[in-house]
């Protein structure tokens, strides 16, 4: 990993198809899982994107972030809106009205429009089997509008409406596992990524979108803002969000998953949470109950994958 | 105009409305089955099912996903066609607004039925009143042959580069939508000859990335909204070619304000939609008892055709507006709402009497028009002709 400035430039297209200029905050883990995904997708992409951080900080007019086609129409619907556009490539392509092309259809939303307005339209779209990709950029909660609670918010977290206060703890529901909900339609392929971990991340967006079918990529994005951290230490924050189990990486290929990094040992939730605003209220025993879950489903994940020796 | 092609055909308008959207050859039918739906849909995926038309026909979850799947497809440049009524109107009308606004040529049947509560499955415009202002072009039919022709129109209009909007085209659900009519069928040289192929002005497609749908803050709003007025309204001059070509092809004349005895006429009704059909009867009778009264029935609601419905109606006295909506707490149904609006600043402008009729497909037959007549006199002779009136309450 020494040299990685020589090899790095070998792994990645060099081309920004998600261009600077745009509004995102500084040390947005968002906007580079955004730009790092659209390298991994290329030229011959469109996007749907959904109403949300990325889209407002990525198209005020007349200005344009994007290098690929690129259309919002609403806050729910980005699934719904990518299958559209699939399904008249498709009828287009088949009836001779345009040139036979592999395109790549994305739909791309944060978690609130992913987990909680979105989730109807995304479980229509995987379960008709649109060959598509779809990305939740989760950031944790909605931050465009003030960093209220999604139903991806970790439980804990303090936000302006699960706020900690006296008798509350902040957040008091565990993060809703799209992942898994979408694993459960059976689609081909499954992924969790960070955009801590940018080769991967590619990688994992690649294989979406080579993917026949339905493919689904669930990225962990921190926000400096919403998260309440400086934001030079959005990477680590992702880093540390791996390695102590909360929010593992994974894949889950025709129903088979597989583990993407093995932690011997986790890091203690503790060391993720110091420093994080959303969870400096946490008493001893909050953090104690946060890590008997987070280490439970930890092991029952790891017990799911193939490629992990029992 | 070949003699085969004149041969009428006893069928449900909604299987004709079908047979239409797969003569214009539609690339992408989107669609939610229920809340409710007609047998269009239905029978546009037994057609795709045994390949008569080639289309994907995608059965989604909603009816707002069906609209969200018209706004993609009719983006990446499909020739793209969703039907609909009532609750799920309202249920996508949020995205009904947004593909207006993005101008995309989708067209959209509304089968016009009233909308909960009490739950009512049956014929009314309270439906599509809620989208009045969404930026669509609109229009009514009175019967299945206009439906299935203006199909046909719906394309034509909402493709064409001056105009790019998305074209709602308004039957009344039942009275119109499930009866069988003898339909004048379309050749596809007809097609072919009234329309062109879509070629949209900008796509999504990589050979020529574009941004759709952008963030518009304050400085930049007003001006979208202005070029949207703009367009919409600017396209009346295509809608009336459009008419014309129509004519020539198939040998039907319509307009956006259909008369009927009209033009000597001291009294004119005013409908929209399948009542007209019934106010023609009651018309005839009227006058054979020396009544001067005629009809004047919209059939384009939006753009509002002003000048035309101005100078339907400048030789007229009164006024009887026979609304199938209501507008609570309003001082009227919304059509009668329009006229006035339209009509107050004329020097010489009709007394207007405002009724509101047939709602939930209550029948409303030759002799109410007859009694609403009656009524409407009574109320000018007593000055109470600004007093709307919902028509035939029981009790």
């Amino acid at each position: 990993m020494r040299r990685i400035e020589h090899y790095a430039p070998l792994l990645f297209d060099k081309e920004e198809y998600f261009t600077q200029g745009h509004r995102a905050c500084q040390g947005c883990a968002e906007a580079l899982a955004v730009r790092l995904s659209a390298k991994a997708l290329g030229r011959n992409t469109i996007v749907a994107m959904a109403t949300g951080c990325m889209e407002i900080v990525s198209s005020p007019l007349p200005t344009t972030a994007w290098k690929v086609p690129w259309i919002h129409v609403a806050f729910e619907n980005a699934a719904a809106v990518a299958s559209g556009v699939e399904s008249g490539l498709k009828a287009l392509m088949r009836k001779g009205k345009l040139p036979q092309k592999k395109i790549n259809v994305v739909g791309c939303a944060g978690d609130g429009g992913t987990a909680d307005i979105g989730l109807q339209a995304l479980s229509g779209a995987m379960e008709r089997g649109h060959n598509m990709v779809y990305i939740c950029y989760d950031n944790e909660a909605y931050m465009n509008t003030g960093i209220q609670r999604s139903s991806s918010t970790p439980f804990g977290a303090s936000t302006t409406t699960s706020p900690a206060g006296k008798v509350r703890l902040g957040q008091e529901t565990w993060k809703k596992n799209m992942p898994e909900i979408i694993a459960a339609h059976g689609v081909p392929y499954v992924a969790t990524a960070c955009s801590s971990y940018t080769v991967d991340l590619v990688e994992k967006v690649k294989r979406a979108a080579a993917t026949k079918g339905p493919a689904y990529v669930h990225i962990l994005s921190v926000c400096p803002t919403g998260w309440r951290i400086p934001p030079n230490l959005a990477i680590k924050y992702g880093r540390l969000a791996v390695e102590s189990g909360i929010f593992p990486l994974y894949e889950v290929k025709n129903g088979k998953y597989f583990l993407t990094f093995d932690f011997q040992e986790l890091v203690p939730v503790k060391n993720y949470f110091k420093g994080q605003g959303r969870f400096r209220h946490l008493t001893e025993e909050a953090v104690a109950r946060i890590q008997k879950k987070v280490s439970e489903d930890y092991e029952k994940l790891k017990a799911k994958c193939v490629n992990i020796k029992k | 105009m070949t003699e085969s092609a004149k041969k009428k055909v006893g069928i449900e308008v909604s299987l004709a409305v079908a047979e239409a959207v797969k003569q214009c050859d539609a690339d992408v039918i989107s669609a939610y089955p229920i809340t409710p739906q007609t047998h269009i849909v239905e029978h546009l995926s037994e057609l795709v099912a045994n390949g008569e038309l080639d289309a994907e026909f995608i059965p989604v979850e909603s009816e707002h996903s069906a609209m969200s799947v018209c706004a993609g497809s009719s983006a990446a440049g499909a020739r793209t066609f969703t039907a609909t009524a009532s609750q799920g109107l309202a249920l996508m009308a949020e995205i009904v607004y947004c593909v207006s606004a993005l101008r995309l040529p989708i067209v959209m049947v509304v089968a016009n039925r009233s909308l909960n509560s009490p739950l009512s499955i049956w014929n009314d415009h309270g439906d599509v009143m809620m989208v009045r202002d969404s930026g669509w072009v609109q229009i009514f039919v009175e019967n299945g042959q206009e439906a299935y022709d203006h199909i046909f129109w719906c394309f034509r209009v909402g493709e064409d580069r001056k105009v790019m909007h998305p074209v709602m085209l308004n039957m009344d659900g039942f009275i119109v939508t499930h009866v069988v009519e003898p339909i004048e069928f379309w050749s596809q040289e007809m097609v072919k000859k009234f329309l062109p192929p879509f070629q949209p002005l900008h796509r999504l497609h990589p050979d020529k990335p574009v941004t759709m749908g952008a963030f518009g803050p304050p400085e930049i709003f007003t001006e979208c909204k202005v070029a949207q007025e703009h367009a919409l309204v600017s396209c009346m001059p295509v809608i009336e070619k459009a008419w014309d070509e129509l004519y020539e092809v198939c040998g039907r004349k319509y307009s956006a304000v259909e008369k009927y005895r009209a033009d000597d006429a001291k009294t004119l009704l005013v409908t929209m939609g399948c009542l007209g059909e019934t106010a023609r009867v009651a018309i005839d009778e009227l006058r054979e008892a020396g009544e001067e009264v005629g009809l004047v029935s919209l059939r384009l609601w939006r753009p509002f055709p002003f000048s035309q419905f101005k100078a339907a109606v400048k030789n007229a006295e009164n006024l009887i507006v026979i609304d199938r909506a209501v507008v609570f707490g309003g001082v009227g149904g919304p059509v009668a709402l329009e006229l006035k609006a339209a009509l107050y600043s004329e020097a010489k402008r009709p007394r207007i009497t405002n009724f509101i009729a047939g709602l939930a497909s209550r029948d409303v037959q030759p002799e109410d028009f007859k009694q609403m007549f009656a009524r409407a006199k009574k109320k000018l002779a007593d000055g109470r002709d600004d007093e709307f009136e919902i028509y035939g309450v029981r009790g």
